[in-house]
């Protein structure tokens, strides 16, 4: 543990709570500072204040290839610019994680498909959802139809854009939903 | 954490020494409690470290006023709940504080100690370890004050002196909180805590107990669930200590530890877990075959393309259980165990055929040493058991025959009531598009290439679904639409009758030269039937495709249509081809008879030689190839057949290879010096034929079920054609094929394609059971030769190798008084589950009607609710703007009154608030909404109650202060 401890105090990790989350804990840190060597610091016994920005996170192998790269990074940074210190970066693995629950996979898929940050998933938020999934290879009059009829399906109060409920209430029942 | 323990115990053993050095009077009892302190201070050294590190929190919370409100009132509740805690424990504890308190306050009782002194002396000491503790962790901090303490101890042992002790140090305590302000806060809880107790010395209600219960088993939840939470990890960090520490202390030193570990290994061991599925199910899948190569494809071309592969490797399975069958049942015992190639005359290769028997194109063609293996029927011997084992053979080839075809039948049909039952239950598509656009990305994908593939298949899907929806919504004139397909059913009606007229004139003139004999005709007259054939299948299908335009259908029942045409267009195919080999058959069985009559002169002539000539050896040895025979036409069919299987998996191949990769390679590289655009223009790259390729698919099958009975090897030919042009036509479409223009839906499971399949294996056992049945088999060759039929094998087999009674019983059991009312029974035992099922699927069908109905009802009245709602909130803003402004009219008057009383309700409120904090945490907009919403004009006093409004400075304390009450 020798290891460890150059990175954290001993409150620190305990804080972490379970032992066992220590190597996990410190790998991702191995995660973080890799990614920016001269930026993060070894030592985070006296908790410095550094953030990482997007450019770097979204270069992860596991965010390289998902489409909604930076939404993610943006949803789980406080400021909404993208960068993540380390608490934020340990928030989103531990989202992204497949331990973690279903309602709060949902919580974040939210935020992650809210594009303008308005709590409402919107048309423009649905189009632009589409256009990254398939890479915008949809004609426009294809994309207007899907967003129409997916709206038209989850909402349920006829606002024209779905809500947290409405989101919930839908991907609750989807069978892909990890579960 | 290891280091830090280590230190602490090595700390330990010295003050041990320490102690040992100076205390020799202790009693072994003592030392044993000793021991126990050791461990309780370590954990209290935890505790310690926990005390600094929540102390380094609350600085760090002092910045947020709220949460220190509420941390110390949690403090408060905690420290009460200890106090239930306390009393909890044990009622003679409590007398034993009672006592405590009693002679902390200076009454003490010394004959009540007497009299109940055995009593009392047990918990007495466990006092003792309570007050060794505390006094251990204080002489830590003071060496001095240890040493001045351990000497009473070793002076007296008296109660009386402990509790003293006891007083002193906690006055001790006391003075040292002034000291040292670091450690003043748990401290001061343990004061406060005394303090209660000696204020409050009377038991807890039951109530309160489960109240402390619930309290503590809402902390573990808490723990438990925070993953869940979507907080922030500070936030997250900061509720999971607090609540820990509640936990530990109220749940005690007992099992914590414990508690935690198991945790811990529980977490472990559920990721493991997860692991272990996850690699499970990529194993499971990997071990489907070719699964990867048709999800590839199906991202890219669609369902419809992969539904062939799926049923191309359904078929593989099917031929791969064959082929064990057949391979392990005929062929190998027949090789290991059967008399060797030469022994007898049907199995060597006659004298004529000998010097071209061993060459390539005799061999490619099936002749020479191939016809004489055990590829063939003609090779099997009709000796009844062979080998050591007493295999019977001709029986196992009967048996294995039959249940070829059981075995697909059973198969078959199995297949489509499975996919009927999927079909049946259907999905809920309520929420199809949402489900598509928010949960098709897998959020595993690290893989570029997997990534494109999701892409595409992503894309693939929209348009799948794009279709139906367009598909579903399309309303042209009907009448346009029903004219339309009735002429081109017309159409189609027309080809077809016409190309089955064709081919039935062009099978009459064959037979007619055939009868002739084939040398006085032209080449084109020897292969007419053939051309026709091959011509037919080639523009058939174009013309059906061209004409299944006029009729406008979703895709997907076009595909359909087009099946079913072509379909019935091969199947004039087939007819040709039966009546050939019929006609083939009864040509050979006339020239077996004439061989038949030629042999016995051949025989007769033979002995009399042999017999006149030396009549001391009758017995010549001829070799078996010089051995005039029959034709064999069994042989012959199943050469037939294997030959039909090359040459069109050879035709298959080769149009492949031409009709598409070099069609692309020209397309593709042609294109840089052509005229006009080679990609986009006229010949561009191919589609995928999925109508031609099933078809071609289920025909070949239906040539495997008729042929195996004559040609064993079929399924082992048949297998190794699946596998190679699973292969090769995955490779062909990824390269050189382009995804349709429209690209629906198909299940992967189609009961389309297994629909036909039926229809062919049908129509193919039939003339392999007529065959059986009707035809004697050959005299010389075959497993059966002799016989007359060859279900004899069966009679043979129940009259000599079962009992008497088996065979009588199974001769009543076929008598036909007994099968046709057996027939009849189950008929009418079709007949009821039939009818059953069908109400059963109507009932089903109504259900879900309801269900959607009642979705959409559902739906409608949510919408409507919405509507009303909002409507109402408008109405209410305008009112209550109007009120507003009646209000500041009152205001305005009442100015100087509220002025005065404003402190005096704030106060109060707040005070009101503190006690029961029931009030929902009021956020902003919230608020404005009362504001706004409180109706009518108002009195001084009502303005009391909802004013948070208009007092905007004192609402911001409540808006604080409420949340954190809110918590517990």
């Amino acid at each position: 543990m020798g290891n460890k401890q150059t990175i954290f105090t001993d409150e620190q990790l305990d804080a972490y709570q379970v032992r066992l989350v220590c190597v996990f804990y410190s790998r991702l840190h191995g995660r973080y500072h890799e990614l920016a060597p001269h930026l993060v610091p070894m030592d985070y016994t006296n908790e410095p204040d550094c953030k990482l920005p997007l450019a770097l996170i979204v270069n992860m192998p596991e965010l390289k290839e998902n489409p909604f790269r930076n939404r993610i990074v943006e949803s789980f940074s406080e400021d909404g610019m993208g960068n993540l210190s380390f608490n934020e970066f340990v928030d989103m693995f531990s989202v992204l994680s497949e331990m973690a629950p279903r309602e709060l996979k949902a919580i974040y898929a939210f935020k992650i498909y809210d594009f303008n940050v308005d709590n409402y998933l919107c048309k423009e938020d649905l189009e632009k959802t589409l256009n990254k999934l398939t890479k915008e290879e949809l004609t426009p009059e294809e994309v207007q139809l899907v967003c129409e009829k997916a709206i038209e399906e989850a909402d349920l109060d006829g606002d024209n854009k779905l809500s947290f409920a409405d989101f919930e209430n839908m991907i609750t029942r989807a069978p892909d939903f990890l579960r | 954490m290891p280091r830090d323990s280590l230190i602490t115990s090595e700390d330990d053993i010295d003050v041990g020494l320490d102690l040992a050095g100076e205390d020799e009077v202790f009693s072994s009892n003592e030392g044993h409690e000793r021991e126990r302190h050791r461990g309780k201070r370590r954990d209290g050294d935890g505790e310690k470290k926990k005390r600094k590190k929540r102390r380094r929190k609350g600085a760090h919370r002092a910045e947020e006023g709220e949460d220190e409100v509420q941390t110390r009132h949690e403090r408060r509740e905690r420290e009460k709940r200890r106090r239930a805690k306390n009393d909890q424990e044990a009622k003679g504890r409590e007398r034993d504080e009672e006592e405590r308190v009693q002679t902390t306050s200076g009454k003490v009782a010394k004959t009540k100690k007497n009299i109940r002194n055995e009593n009392t002396r047990r918990r007495v000491e466990e006092e003792e370890v309570e007050v060794e503790e505390r006094l251990e962790k204080r002489k830590k901090k003071h060496g001095s004050a240890k040493k001045e303490e351990k000497k009473e101890d070793e002076g007296k042992q008296m109660v009386k002196e402990k509790e003293r002790e006891v007083k002193k140090k906690k006055h001790k305590k006391v003075v040292e909180t002034s000291s040292e302000q670091e450690t003043s806060e748990e401290e001061d809880d343990k004061e406060e805590d005394s303090k209660d107790e000696e204020m409050r010395p009377e038991c807890l209600t039951p109530e309160e107990l489960e109240k402390l219960k619930e309290a503590v088993d809402e902390r573990k939840k808490l723990i438990q669930s925070l993953r869940g939470k979507p907080w922030p990890m500070k936030k997250k960090l900061v509720t999971l200590r607090e609540s820990q520490e509640f936990v530990e202390k109220y749940e005690g030193a007992l099992g914590k530890g414990k508690g935690r570990k198991l945790y811990a290994y529980k977490v472990m061991m559920t990721k493991k877990w997860m692991k272990f599925q996850r690699d499970f199910e990529n194993f499971k899948t990997a071990c489907i075959p070719w699964e990867m190569k048709i999800k590839e494809i199906e991202s890219h071309f669609g369902s419809s393309v992969a539904s062939y592969f799926i049923f191309l490797r359904w078929m593989y399975g099917i031929n791969m259980i064959l082929f064990g069958l057949t391979f392990g049942l005929v062929m190998v015992p027949e090789a290991l165990m059967g008399r060797p190639y030469g022994s007898m005359p049907r199995k060597t290769v006659p004298r004529s055929e000998e010097t071209s028997a061993m060459d390539f194109a005799v061999l490619w063609d099936f002749g020479g040493y191939a016809q004489y293996s055990v590829l063939f029927y003609g090779f099997y011997n009709n000796q009844r058991a062979i080998g050591w084992l007493k295999f019977r053979m001709p029986l196992s080839y009967f048996l294995v025959g039959v249940g070829t075809v059981a075995y697909s039948y059973m198969v078959v049909i199995r297949t489509m009531a499975r996919n009927a039952n999927e079909s049946g239950v259907g999905d809920d598509n309520s929420f199809n598009f949402s489900w598509k656009m928010f949960t098709s990305w897998d959020y595993l994908i690290g893989n570029p290439e997997t990534a494109d593939n999701k892409f595409a298949s992503i894309t693939t899907s929209f348009k799948e679904a794009i279709l139906e929806e367009q598909e579903s919504h399309k309303d042209d004139n009907i009448h346009l639409t029903r004219f339309l397909r009735v002429l081109a059913n017309f159409l189609v009606l027309c080809c077809l009758a016409g190309s089955g007229y064709l081919i039935y004139f062009v099978v009459r003139r064959s037979q007619k030269f055939a009868l002739d004999g084939l040398e006085n005709h032209t080449w084109w007259e020897r292969n007419e039937v053939n051309m026709v054939m091959s011509l037919l299948g080639m523009f058939c299908p174009m013309l059906f495709d061209v004409i299944s335009t006029l009729e406008n259908y979703h895709p997907r029942v076009a595909l359909q249509w087009q099946l079913g045409r072509i379909f019935a267009l091969f199947l004039g195919n087939l007819y040709t081809f039966i009546i050939a080999l019929m006609d083939e058959i009864n040509l050979k069985r006339e020239e077996e008879k004439i061989v038949k009559f030629n042999i016995t002169t051949w025989e007769a002539s033979l002995y009399n030689g042999t017999i006149s000539e030396n009549s001391t050896a009758p017995s010549i040895t001829i070799n078996p190839a010089d051995v005039p025979r029959g034709p064999c036409w069994e042989t012959m069919v199943g050469q037939e057949f294997v030959r039909l299987i090359i040459s069109d998996t050879m035709t298959t191949y080769i149009t492949l290879l031409i009709g598409d990769f070099l069609r692309a390679v020209l397309v593709r590289f042609l294109n840089y010096c052509w005229c006009w655009d080679l990609e986009a223009g006229f010949p561009s790259y191919s589609e995928f034929d999925v109508s031609g390729n099933v078809l071609g698919l289920i025909f070949n099958q239906g040539m495997i079920w008729m042929g195996a009975f004559y040609a064993p090897c079929l399924p082992a030919l048949n297998v190794l054609r699946l596998h190679v042009s699973m292969y090769l036509q995955c490779w062909a479409v990824m390269c050189c094929n382009v995804p349709q223009e429209r690209v629906f839906k198909a299940s992967g499971s189609n009961n389309f394609y297994m629909a036909m399949l039926l229809v062919i294996l049908f129509l193919s056992t039939l003339p392999a059971i007529y065959t059986i049945v009707t035809i004697p088999p050959s005299f010389d060759c075959g497993p059966f030769s002799g016989k007359n039929r060859m279900f004899d094998v069966i009679h043979e087999t129940l009259e000599s190798d079962f009992p008497a009674w088996f065979s009588k019983v199974f001769s009543y059991a076929s008598n036909p008084g007994l099968v046709l009312p057996f027939i009849l029974l189950m008929v009418l035992a079709i007949y009821y589950l039939q009818s059953t099922s069908k109400s059963y699927r109507q009932a089903n069908v109504e259900l879900k009607k309801k269900l959607q109905t009642q979705n959409e009802e559902n739906k409608k009245k949510n919408k409507r609710a919405a509507l009303k709602a909002q409507m109402d909130l408008e109405e209410a803003r305008k009112a209550a703007s109007q009120a507003a402004e009646e209000q500041k009219n009152n205001n305005a008057s009442l100015q100087g009154q509220e002025a005065d009383e404003e402190e005096n309700y704030v106060s109060s409120h707040r005070l009101y608030h503190g006690k029961n904090g029931r009030n929902p945490p009021p956020m902003n907009g919230d608020r404005q909404l009362l504001a706004s919403r409180a109706p009518g004009p108002r009195t001084y006093h009502h303005g009391n109650h909802g004013a948070s409004g208009y007092l905007p400075g004192f609402s911001e304390p409540r808006m604080c202060r409420v949340p954190s009450l809110q918590r517990h």
